[in-house]
């Protein structure tokens, strides 16, 4: 039931987004076509905008971008005006929808590699920080993981280019072929994540480790790596698990930087582009496409949080 | 033992055990060097000799393209002969300056928001907290880009900046402050939300209500400067995240604008400058290096005054 209604929730959220970017797009100066080769004349201009419908009032082409408006064609028979929200003023034979379809995987597999990364490194190094706490392993684990939260990924990614790709010829420089192209933007991505699920994860098993199950059980007699393996995971990971929206969110806009460094064809090259280049109704798409990922996203993370925490319950 | 800690307050207790953190203490220092050198390079350029004045202007072209690190460049020159440690010394100013208004404005939002839901409870609370969630759960990345896009486009096309490339540059900048500054205020709210809702109903506010006090007085008074510490220490660590969005915006050539430079401007040309014939590692490693460690530091820093103000103790 909750999350049917956070589900309904979402339609009028995604609308207020949508008219916001819409609003946004046109308050700024020039048009898509101030960047047209130059001496386009006025006429050119005008016709073009009247084939995009740029020269109607800002409510009429908010309700032509959902299809929603209906016109009297030459006969005076009212006809439906098809909607604008596939059209890129810039790829002009293609459609918003088939650049999606194209740049979508990509973006998504760099995402979801970045985070099985982050999870297969943060976890265990969280986990072995807490466990050998005031160790050294716990200085050396502890180090590292805030070392790879304050190391953008602008500056891990042109060192790992320059060391495995230009000084080693281990790896491939850019862009996105084979597997062997995947692995360098995925550790530059990956890396900050990993610092930040270890950080949490070790914060999550000191508290468990002092709360008072653990210790029932230890005075029981469990063995200490049944103890922390079984038993305080569990509540240990629920931070991580938490945290692991706002990361999808973070994971999807930070691919931008990686996108741009390796010449991956992502979503984020299109949509900085689109904004920069006044390809209004892309800008507009994307910015409702990332809103989408990330409203399912999370509830997919706080329907798994139930599922792992059963004191949590969503009314 | 026990009279001489009645004397003790509570700042001189955090402070006390700040001095122990050892971490933190170097941190701190750094960040002191730093914002000493930052300060006092441009008097030096300033006061010393015209040759050396003209070797280290950051500004300055001159022949000397991509000279390693050395006696005269300490740390090297870029692409068109300009001192690279000047430049990332005169950047600093802008990425530290970016972190510091950026997350004031951030501390500004966060704490009247949380103040007032947190203090007034009930339907205020939901409505403003929810608020706070749905703002969580989209990717503000995609909201600044489109926000600075249209803004900055609207700087360009007025008058007041067509004559002044300066003023235009220092507009952009407090564009960034702002937006960077809009979009980092949610966990603080969150905080201060939760401080605040415990401390409502102690009895020192309660007797402050009776004696006539408005909300706005108690507020001010006596439930603000409570929360003083715990607000200090999460300033500390929004200071390395919005210093680094700004230096991924800078990044992505959305920031800070060509003859200004940033720690992110920066990199960005170097990684501008990779190529697989000769490696300009200087480029990207000092710039690079000096943001880390400054990130570094505020995180060290950050976790310092947390556990110098937090009570309970995790030992």
């Amino acid at each position: 039931m909750y999350f049917l209604r956070r589900l309904i929730f979402a339609v009028p959220l995604l609308l207020v987004i949508s008219a916001l970017a819409f609003a946004l797009v046109h308050l700024a100066p020039g048009g898509p076509f101030d960047r047209e080769r130059a001496p386009a004349s006025p006429e050119i201009e005008r016709n073009l905008k009247a084939a995009y419908h740029l020269d109607e009032p800002l409510w009429k082409q908010y309700f032509r971008y959902f299809g929603l408006v209906w016109e009297k064609d030459a006969d005076g028979r009212w006809q439906h005006a098809s909607a604008s929200f596939d059209i890129s003023y810039k790829y002009r034979n293609q459609r918003v929808s088939d650049i999606i379809a194209q740049a979508l995987p990509v973006s998504m597999t760099l995402g979801g590699l970045s985070f099985c990364l982050a999870m297969a490194v943060g976890l265990p190094l969280g986990f072995v920080t807490a466990a050998r706490r005031g160790r050294w392993e716990d200085y050396a684990g502890s180090f590292l993981s805030v070392l790879a939260v304050c190391v953008p990924s602008f500056v891990v990614a042109p060192l790992l280019i320059l060391v495995f790709a230009i000084k080693w010829h281990w790896l491939p420089v850019a862009l996105w072929e084979s597997p062997m192209h995947a692995i360098l933007p995925v550790t530059a991505l990956g890396l900050f994540f990993a610092g930040k699920v270890a950080r949490l994860m070790r914060e999550g098993m000191l508290n468990a480790m002092q709360s008072e199950f653990v210790t029932a059980a230890r005075a029981k007699g469990l063995g200490e790596s049944t103890l922390l393996l079984k038993h305080a995971v569990r509540t240990a990971v629920l931070p991580v698990v938490s945290y692991s929206g706002p990361m999808l969110a973070d994971l999807l806009t930070g691919s931008f930087v990686i996108e741009n460094i390796f010449q991956i064809p992502g979503i984020g090259v299109f949509f900085i582009n689109s904004s920069l280049n006044a390809d209004y109704m892309m800008t507009i798409d994307l910015a409702l496409l990332y809103a989408v990922l990330l409203i399912v996203l999370n509830l997919i993370v706080d329907f798994s949080y139930t599922l792992l925490d059963p004191r949590v319950k969503y009314e | 033992m026990s009279e001489a800690n009645q004397h003790v307050s509570p700042g001189q207790r955090a402070w006390q055990r700040f001095q122990k953190n050892r971490p933190a203490v170097c941190a701190a220092w750094f960040l002191g060097f730093l914002l000493v050198a930052i300060v006092a390079w441009p008097v030096i350029l300033k006061t010393s000799g015209a040759a050396f004045a003209q070797l280290h202007d950051p500004d300055r072209l001159s022949d000397a393209q991509f000279v390693p690190p050395g006696a005269q460049h300490w740390f090297g020159t870029d692409l068109h002969g300009r001192d690279l440690f000047s430049r990332v010394l005169f950047g600093a100013q802008i990425s530290l300056l970016v972190g510091v208004v950026g997350a004031g404005v951030s501390l500004v939002i966060g704490v009247l928001w949380g103040a007032v839901a947190g203090y007034f409870g009930g339907r205020v609370d939901a409505i403003l907290m929810r608020v706070v969630d749905v703002l969580y759960s989209l990717p503000s990345v995609i909201f600044v880009i489109v926000l600075i896009t249209t803004l900055g486009g609207m700087l360009k096309q007025s008058p007041l900046v067509h004559n002044s490339p300066a003023l235009a540059g220092g507009l952009r900048v407090t564009l960034l402050f702002v937006g960077l500054g809009a979009v980092s205020w949610l966990t603080m709210a969150r905080i201060v939300r939760g401080q605040v809702l415990s401390l409502r109903t102690r009895a020192f506010v309660e007797a402050s209500r009776a004696l006539g006090g408005g909300p706005v007085r108690i507020l001010a008074w006596h439930i603000i400067p409570n929360i003083f510490g715990v607000v200090i220490t999460y300033l500390a660590l929004t200071m390395p995240a919005i210093i680094l969005y700004e230096s991924f915006l800078s990044y992505l050539g959305l920031g800070v604008q060509a003859p200004m430079a940033s720690w992110g401007t920066l990199i960005s040309d170097g990684v501008a400058n990779i190529n697989p014939i000769r490696i300009y590692w200087w480029l990207i490693a000092f710039p690079g290096g000096v943001l880390v460690a400054t990130l570094l530091a505020l995180n060290f820093l950050g976790d310092g005054l947390r556990d110098a103000w937090d009570v309970r103790g995790r030992n």
